[in-house]
């Protein structure tokens, strides 16, 4: 790996402020960027350790609670409060990694990990993502873990966490504080960027940006399902996750957030599936439909073709559990 | 002196009569406290002072290769050399070659070839450097699609198996597919090599020392004696240690160089790329079938692949040619040769992957049939070995299928498909035969007795099997000792060359080595007892002949005794057929909307002759079985369609079976005594476990969901294809 300097900021202020630097990258869990340095995918030339921050709790806060950037996701995962209102981040969060990799994993780290496209790990293959401009070798190559919404020519490839995929059904938010000292907060719908022809662009972080919690609105439905598809029972990526957030009143859905992970490069939400599903009488009709809706511009690359189908499948039964 | 015995005939058995009870217990591992505290030193863990580390640099292409900046490299803090030699070698030596693999670096003849190694002070610059490199190879990649080329060989025929086919009253023709596999074992491929003057040592991860000295030496242009190996402990290996690796090879080139030790560790990633690979097959086969359930026609004809210059050929059919009888057979290989990484012997070669497609035939022929796959099988053991005529040394598959059975509650199973549910899991049984042929290989092994006790010495390995333990009971068992006063030694090429770990036959070839060196050793004792060695009773330290008995440190005084003893198949292994036998059941769930498959149980019933240690044959069985699930539903090694290059090159987008794919698995054994395995008469269990285990649950998912699958890894997407069609 690459040289590089380390500080371990004593404070948010000076982490920003060393964060903004040429080539700094911050660290908290280091497990997704540890991997990247040794292989230099990703080479930064100073680390800035952001585990002393204080940044480690989780807090109720008028309207909601606010979860520190640092709180590991096996501390998230057990929460009580987490797993009484916000049962879906808790089951997403179980249903990632491995518990070593939960042990040490943040929050803020999480939400930041990196595509597992092979060909990002691969310096011998072209990759837009890694190296702006110098093609895509996951175009042609072996697509079955690519993403088939919101692609572009220049990058098919798919953003891996589980627990984004919760919180962008919870209407979560993500805090940040740039170098000058400024806050500011992004809803998960605006936090990510699709990749056009910047696939190495993933969020809307500027340099030194540090995300320092999540908040979590009071859950706007009391059926939250989070179901995801992997080739084995552990330590898998998600061929496709759904969590579903929905409220019922009357036999009607009177609030419905659909999250989906493994179709996308970014936790996926469609305003349309929801839209379709919010005011209506569930059946089985009606999740055909949305199935339509969410998958009306979707791309396949041959190995993924199967997610249509099964995306097709799923779907009615997620929701089926959740209005039942 | 030496007892040396070449297996021609039958063996007596002695170990039954002996006195000190310790043999087939399931004794702990002496070094399992080392083991489990991180004190035994594996081949990395002993870093010798003044030591220089080596990283490997991949082929980022194929054809003719050139470093454009090796210059700069070596300029770089810290680097000591970037080694571009043309003893290195292209990829692993086959298992027992005796010489040297395919060297050269100025070629890549796959993507992802080690071609140069980068040595620096450190581990952290030597990486740093190696990534900085720049190879470029001029050449379109070769051929990589297995099915785009023409393949070498043409299988074996008996009989007329087009006509049996034509006239069989039940027929089936079927082609199975499984994907390539990574042994990936805990512990990657590493090396530390020191020369003395014209003398190298190097301290490495290796399953056969004998045969790996002398490829070295070969790699190098040296005379063997001068090389040592040291291989105490292995952390695991599974065919990917037989044969002498590029790292071992560097290593001990830039240790020369640079005259001073050199460490090579292979990244996880490199490890799938520079051992050998199970090869992916595609099987075709073919099972005609009288009414009554016997078989009339058996065809299995698999495509593999391998590079165009290795001798290696992924054996798929290799118990099939004595699994089941029937007149009319085609068998045998033909190899696609291509230019992806190089194949060879991953657990169970052949087996593995030919007796679990062909268990999944034989339960579609049972469908077809309406007969119990169990009856199935009883119908067509064949009384002699179908091909060659002639007789097995014994033929256990009857036994294990119906002691499985039993076990596992088969009797009264409703055959139809489709017909329990759980929630959105549909549930289902399968099972499958297991077959492993058995082989005996040359081993010697060295006893010394003291008053104190006794010291085993041979080179074999331990790689996470157990051999510690078995041959600590079989010098127990022999001499009368508890097995705190026996120590056992093991790979050091400075100890009598054992037979190594490999092919399912460490435990038998230097296990009967073991006990002819103490056979040696009673024949000693039994002249200074002055009785004939078979009147002569070892047990707990003391000697008994008649109404005499002494303690041994008594009858020894201050003398120390050695045995030697030497074993070597003969006849034994050619007049008659010798395998393994077993039997596979599996319960899984299949869930209709998704396609993933959880297996909720398994059980395995296997014998295999003396089972030698039942904690240790257990674990074996164990892992096997594990295999087996990451065969039907998790691995596969995914290869560009491009240049070949394995895409899924780590431990999490290659998906090995995790814990919480694994169920409660349950071992029983079938104990026998096969004579003509040898004097211990215990036969190779190690890769028994995974020969048709997948098979139990491919067949259990068709009986689940009435899907039947054909291709391996039977993952999730696959799955739900065959749902979609029902």
């Amino acid at each position: 790996m690459k040289p590089f300097d380390y500080l371990r900021a004593e404070n948010t202020a000076a982490a920003c402020h060393a964060g903004a630097g040429r080539g700094a990258a911050f660290i908290a869990g280091g497990t997704n960027l540890l991997d990247l340095m040794k292989l230099e995918v990703m080479a930064p030339g100073k680390l800035v350790d952001v585990t002393r921050l204080g940044l480690d709790r989780i807090e109720e806060e008028a309207g909601g609670l606010r979860i520190g950037a640092t709180v590991p996701n096996s501390d998230l995962a057990a929460d009580t409060r987490i797993r009484r209102d916000w049962p879906v981040l808790s089951r997403a969060l179980l249903a990632g990694a491995s518990g070593q990799l939960r042990n040490k994993a943040t929050t803020g780290g999480n939400l930041l990990q990196r595509t597992r496209c092979p060909y990002f790990y691969d310096t011998d293959t072209p990759c837009n993502k890694r190296t702006p401009g110098e093609g895509c070798a996951a175009l042609g190559g072996e697509t079955r873990n690519h993403a088939i919404l919101g692609t572009s020519e220049h990058c098919i490839a798919l953003h891996p966490s589980d627990m984004a995929v919760a919180l962008r059904a919870l209407d979560a938010q993500v805090e940040v504080q740039s170098p000058e000292g400024n806050r500011r907060a992004y809803d998960m719908d605006n936090f990510y960027c699709l990749p056009g022809d910047t696939p190495h662009i993933e969020t809307m972080l500027e340099p030194g940006d540090l995300v320092t919690s999540v908040f979590l609105p009071a859950p706007k439905g009391d059926r939250q399902v989070y179901r995801k598809v992997r080739d084995r029972a552990s330590y898998a990526f998600a061929l496709v996750s759904i969590a579903a957030v929905i409220r019922m009143e009357g036999g009607r859905i009177a609030h419905a957030a659909i999250g989906f992970g493994g179709l996308a490069p970014q936790p996926w939400r469609d305003i349309e599936v929801d839209a379709t599903l919010t005011g209506t009488t569930p059946s089985a009709a009606l999740f055909d439909k949305v199935a339509d809706i969410l998958l009306q511009g979707a791309e396949t690359h041959g190995g993924d073709d199967f997610k249509i189908p099964l995306v097709r499948r799923l779907l009615p039964a997620v929701l089926e559990e959740a209005t039942a | 002196m030496t007892i040396r015995i070449k297996l021609d005939d039958k063996s007596e058995d002695r170990a039954d009569s002996l006195a000190q009870g310790l043999l087939g217990t399931p004794a702990d591992r002496p070094e399992g406290h080392l083991k489990v505290t991180g004190a035994a030193t594996y081949a990395a863990d002993d870093i010798p002072g003044g030591c220089a580390f080596g990283v490997l640099v991949r082929a980022p292409g194929q054809g003719a290769l050139t470093a454009t900046n090796a210059d700069d490299i070596r300029a770089m803090q810290g680097v000591l050399a970037v080694i571009r030699d043309p003893r290195m070698v292209r990829n692993s030596a086959q298992g027992t070659a005796n010489e040297a693999p395919v060297q050269g670096v100025d070629s890549a003849a796959y993507t992802g070839q080690p071609i140069a190694l980068v040595v620096a002070e450190s581990f952290e610059q030597a990486r740093h450097a190696a990534n900085a490199l720049k190879i470029t190879a001029d050449g379109p990649p070769g051929p990589v699609d297995p099915q785009a080329v023409e393949p070498e060989g043409e299988p074996d025929g008996q009989g007329d198996l087009d006509a049996a086919m034509a006239d069989a009253p039940h027929s089936i023709d079927a082609e199975y597919t499984t994907a390539g596999h990574s042994s990936a074992p805990m512990e990657p491929h590493a090396a530390v090599a020191a020369w003395d003057g014209e003398n190298l040592t190097v301290r490495a991860s290796l399953q056969m020392l004998k045969y790996n000295r002398n490829e070295l030496a070969d790699c190098l242009g040296i005379d063997p004696a001068r090389v040592r190996l040291l291989s105490p402990y292995v952390g695991g290996g599974f065919g990917s240690k037989l044969g002498i690796s590029a790292e071992t090879v560097a290593a001990a080139i830039a240790a020369k160089e640079l005259d001073r030790p050199v460490r090579v560790v292979q990244h996880r990633r490199q490890v799938f790329e520079t051992i050998t690979r199970r090869s992916e097959t595609r099987q075709r086969i073919r099972l005609a079938a009288s009414s009554d359930g016997r078989l009339t026609g058996l065809g299995h004809e698999a495509l593999v692949s391998n590079l165009p210059d290795e001798s290696f050929a992924e054996p798929v059919t290799q118990a099939s040619a004595f699994a089941y009888a029937a007149a009319n057979r085609l068998i045998g290989e033909r190899v696609a040769r291509l230019h992806r990484p190089a194949a060879g012997s991953v657990r169970a070669p052949g087996e593995a992957v030919g007796v679990t497609a062909f268990e999944c035939a034989m339960d579609e022929l049972a469908v077809q049939l309406g007969l119990d796959p169990i009856e199935l099988r009883l119908r067509n053991i064949p009384e002699k070995d179908p091909q060659s005529g002639i007789p097995f040394s014994s033929h256990m598959l009857a036994e294990t299928l119906q002691d499985g059975a039993k076990c596992f509650g088969w009797q009264g199973r409703n055959p139809a498909p489709r017909q329990q549910r759980d929630g959105e899991w549909w549930i289902g049984t399968g099972m499958a035969a297991a077959f492993r042929v058995n082989i005996l290989s040359e081993a010697e092994a060295r006893i010394t007795l003291t008053a104190g006790g006794a010291l085993v010495e041979t080179d074999m390995t331990d790689i996470g099997t157990g051999t510690y333990a078995i041959l600590t009971q079989i010098a127990g068992e022999a001499l009368g000792l508890p097995a705190d006063r026996v120590t056992v030694k093991l790979g050091d090429t400075e100890y009598p060359p054992g037979s190594g770990s490999g092919g399912s036959w460490g435990a038998a070839s230097t296990g009967n080595a073991t006990w002819l060196a103490a056979l040696d050793l009673r024949q000693q004792l039994a002249s200074m007892m002055e009785c004939d060695e078979r009147d002569l009773t070892l047990k707990d330290g003391q000697a008994t002949c008649g109404n005499t008995t002494r303690a041994l440190s008594d009858l020894l005084g201050g003398d120390t005794l050695t045995g030697h003893g030497h074993i070597d198949a003969g006849k034994a292994f050619e007049d008659v057929r010798q395998s393994t036998f077993g039997a596979h059941f599996a319960e899984v769930a299949v869930n209709d909307i998704t396609g993933e498959i959880r297996v909720r149980r398994m059980l395995g019933s296997f014998a295999a002759g003396r089972i030698l240690n039942q904690k240790t044959a257990r674990s074996q069985c164990h892992g096997g079985m594990t295999w087996g699930i990451g065969m039907a539903l998790t691995e596969g090694l995914v290869h560009d369609r491009r240049d070949g290059h394995i895409v899924n090159r780590d431990l999490a987008e290659y998906h090995v079976a995790t814990n919480a794919d694994v169920p409660p698995l349950e071992v029983h054994f079938v104990e026998e005594r096969d004579p003509w395995a040898g004097p211990m008469q215990s036969k190779g269990l190690g890769e028994l476990g995974i020969c048709g285990a997948g098979a139990a649950i491919l067949n259990a998912l068709h009986h689940a969901c009435g899907v039947r699958l054909r291709d391996m890894p039977a993952t999730p997407d696959r799955v739900l294809g065959g749902l979609e069609r029902l």
